[in-house]
């Protein structure tokens, strides 16, 4: 069988899993990017949970079914992806939230004080309740979207950034085009929107987590995702709104509040960045495969771009092997 | 039901914040059966109409939309806020909020005066977000609101109506000014009490947008409304100290 040539646009998380997924199955890829580099849209600021079960908390039962597979996925590609699990807790008048997210997710262990502690030495005596998931993981975005680029390359593929728009939308395969442009593809997605997340890079090196810590709160529900070198993301807001312009001072304080209630040591962290992102996302927050003739589209990852892009890649894939 | 002459479908306004995606919001509506729908407007989403995508998604329910100047905390900003609404919705109706307090967001009651009379000499519609306090009120009507809407609890607490006197010398008070519990319900039984206290509507936003399913739930509190006001209409019993007993007790046979 000689080998499936296949384009993909997009060198955002859906675009660069698809491809190693179609490359995993022998077809020669050529992904590419109009943007500057690999992860130019929301994906370079996205928090890399892996966490199928905490997301059931809003998510319909799909995203949970079709992401529990996920972790697997990035462990078998990026080597440094952690699997310890993801905590989360909630300050101290807020805690009767821990029960409401107990109540609608599933395989979880309920932590008291000292074993919180146990797991997250750091956090001990802050938190008197959580809710520990011990199969989810996580990844750090950059180094994910960088590895899969490298082992596309290593297979014979291509990774093209900077590419000029007219000639990326011109671009098709010899067999099957696929279309991972998130909200680049508004002009035939009309029903695709942008949903704005704000988040920052902080590095402190008082503070040790060794896993993703979710904050519940009624107004601003925050995670916290610990990175090397001491660096840890704290996202993300979700507004309503089409703006990419910079972050707000609301959604800047209501962030290092957020840090700072899970650990006052977080106030002498250093700020290396905060980064605005806008979520494509369909009307009802699920992504979606749509196929074309010999055009396949991937896109509204909404938040589930790295926990559904593997589910996803696999649909492709075997539309196009299966086909 | 009816607010500034415009004659209302349902006594259930419905908040549009919190849901798990645009599809389960606009169940949600159909469930409820909305009267009205509030939209809260963010600076962020109104600069070069960046909220557009969303608010299509609000229009496109074609029920009567209520832009609300949630978040903003002086009479200044809830007025600018109020302006870019009535271009983003094409509406003169306004739900007013001037938060005062930022852990219970209880109203800034003397910036929502100043507020509501600023925005009405403007050609507003106002419906301002306040507390049960009588001597407000007044302020209010004076500055030319048509419409009340006290709190039953602080915002998203799901408290049900904390000071039932109050409403209740609210609702005896005003008789012919419409009023609506606006923040605070967390159960269909509040908002049922609230009907049965005379209330002519409820707004529900949180209870149901962050119920496990805000459609099941929309539902529920369409039928706890009907429900409140079926019973007001049917004239209820009062209350008493005493056992009543609904059939005769003197010369029951006795069986020692």
């Amino acid at each position: 069988m000689t080998q499936l040539d296949i384009v993909v646009r997009g060198a955002g998380v859906a675009g660069l899993v698809t491809a190693t997924e179609l490359a995993d199955r022998g077809a020669r890829v050529t992904v590419l990017e109009t943007g500057p580099d690999i992860g130019s849209g929301a994906s370079w600021k996205a928090g890399g949970m892996l966490a199928p079960w905490c997301e059931a908390e809003s998510a319909p039962d799909e995203v949970t079914a079709d992401s529990l597979g996920s972790v697997d996925w990035w462990a078998a590609h990026v080597p440094s992806v952690q699997r310890n699990g993801s905590l989360v807790v909630a300050p101290p008048r807020d805690v009767g939230d821990i029960s409401r997210f107990g109540r609608r997710t599933q395989a979880f262990e309920t932590l008291a004080e000292e074993a919180i502690g146990t797991l997250e030495p750091d956090l001990l005596g802050r938190f008197s309740k959580a809710l520990f998931f011990p199969r989810e993981g996580h990844v750090d975005p950059r180094e994910a979207l960088r590895t899969l680029r490298a082992g596309i390359e290593a297979r014979g593929g291509s990774v093209l950034t900077g590419v000029p728009r007219a000639e990326a939308e011109r671009a098709s395969g010899v067999d099957w085009t696929i279309d991972c442009t998130g909200l680049a593809a508004r002009s035939h997605l009309t029903e695709l929107r942008g949903v704005r997340g704000e988040m920052l890079l902080l590095r402190c090196p008082d503070v040790i987590l060794h896993r993703p810590v979710r904050m519940l709160h009624p107004r601003i529900p925050i995670y916290i995702v610990p990175r090397a070198d001491h660096v840890f993301m704290v996202g993300a807001t979700m507004v309503e709104s089409e703006n990419a312009g910079g972050m707000t001072l609301r959604s800047m304080t209501d962030l290092l509040n957020a840090a700072y209630v899970l650990h006052p040591a977080f106030a002498d962290a250093e700020i290396l960045e905060t980064g605005v992102g806008l979520r494509p996302s369909f009307r009802d927050n699920v992504p979606r495969v749509r196929q074309d003739g010999r055009t396949i589209m991937v896109n509204g990852m909404y938040r589930h771009g790295f926990l559904l892009s593997p589910a996803r890649a696999r649909t492709v894939a075997e539309l196009v092997f299966g086909g | 039901m009816t607010f500034y002459g415009t004659e209302l479908s349902s006594r259930l306004m419905l908040g549009t914040a919190q849901y798990p995606s645009p599809d389960i919001l606009a169940g949600a509506v159909r469930a409820a059966q909305a009267g009205v729908v509030t939209v809260s407007l963010r600076r962020e989403s109104a600069g070069e109409r960046a909220g557009q995508a969303f608010w299509s998604l609000i229009s496109d329910l074609g029920v009567p939309v209520l832009p609300n100047t949630a978040g903003c905390h002086t009479p200044r900003e809830a007025v600018t806020t109020a302006q870019m609404a009535r271009e983003v919705f094409n509406t003169d109706w306004i739900k007013l909020e001037v938060i005062g307090e930022q852990d219970t967001l209880q109203p800034d009651v003397f910036g929502l005066v100043e507020a509501a009379r600023i925005l009405t000499e403007d050609g507003f519609k106002v419906f301002p977000y306040t507390t049960e306090d009588l001597v407000v009120a007044e302020r209010l009507l004076r500055a030319g609101c048509e419409v009340l809407m006290p709190w039953g609890a602080p915002i998203g607490s799901g408290k049900g109506l904390n000071n039932v006197f109050g409403l209740r010398a609210m609702r005896a008070h005003f008789p012919d000014v419409p009023l609506v519990v606006d923040a605070g319900i967390g159960r269909p039984s509040h908002a049922t009490q609230a009907m049965e206290l005379g209330y002519d509507a409820v707004l529900i936003n949180t209870a149901v947008a962050q119920a496990g399913d805000p459609v099941g739930m929309a539902r529920a509190f369409r039928l706890a409304v009907e429900s409140g006001l079926a019973a007001r209409e049917a004239d209820p019993m009062d209350e008493r100290d005493m056992a009543a007993p609904s059939t005769p007790v003197l010369g029951l046979a006795r069986f020692a």
